[in-house]
């Protein structure tokens, strides 16, 4: 949601499976905190599921998308493949180390080990999920 | 044809509301362009950013200032552009 203009900081789009498992809930632990430190923004993986316009566009001109899936099923991971989104930064919990279970109580360290692999991927120095960049992204501007 | 640009009036939301009424001059077609600069109407939409257009009810463009040839091209698929 844009709540105020050219507000994301880095422009890096956070999805996360939000899933009912630890690992799920770690994926949206550690985007909502994140977003809070104004690494990225968080953005809502259901809009885009439901193939809603303006999520399924957002997606597709974001300039940075990073995904976060608990385990290896790849919920978030399918959803963006359903409408073509190439992906470049995913992040798969479980391969982290951490083990997946029903119980859905979160560490405090599972969830910065979480936050330093997102920051990590987002690292990664390759194209964008939009495979052009058309316009002018990104902030520049003095009012914001 | 309606378009709507989302954004609450930074530069690059009057950047691109520039862009978009030149494509819609050069095109030689009649659009309603309105500014949409109230949140609770620009989170209506779902975008992730701004600035955002909309042309026709469908989102075309987030976060970034569209270029006057892609606009055109929103047009022209909407049947409204010549060039």
């Amino acid at each position: 949601m844009a709540e105020t203009c050219c507000s994301g900081g880095n422009g890096v789009m956070i999805l996360a499976c939000s899933g009912c498992s630890n690992t799920g809930q770690l994926s949206n632990q550690a985007a909502v905190e994140l977003t809070r430190e104004g690494f990225g923004k968080m953005f809502c993986l259901a809009g885009i599921g439901g193939k809603l316009p303006g999520f399924v566009q957002s997606v597709k001109d974001a300039p940075i998308v990073v995904v976060i899936d608990g385990c290896p099923m790849g919920c978030a991971k399918a959803i963006l493949e359903d409408i073509h989104v190439p992906l470049k930064h995913c992040l798969v919990i479980t391969d982290e180390g951490i083990e997946k279970n029903k119980n859905l109580q979160l560490e405090r360290s599972d969830i910065d080990r979480v936050k330093a692999a997102v920051k990590r991927i987002a690292d990664k120095k390759e194209p964008s999920a939009a495979p052009e960049t058309k316009g002018v992204s990104g902030c520049g501007c003095t009012e914001c | 044809m309606e378009i709507k640009i989302l954004g609450p009036g930074c530069p690059k939301c009057r950047q691109t509301e520039k862009v978009v009424k030149e494509a819609v001059a050069e095109c030689g077609v009649a659009a309603d362009v309105e500014k949409v600069t109230d949140v609770m109407k620009i989170a209506g939409y779902g975008v992730f950013g701004t600035p955002a257009v909309v042309v026709d009810g469908e989102v075309k463009s987030v976060g970034k200032i569209p270029r006057k040839e892609d606009v055109k091209s929103w047009l022209n698929k909407q049947g409204g552009c010549n060039g």
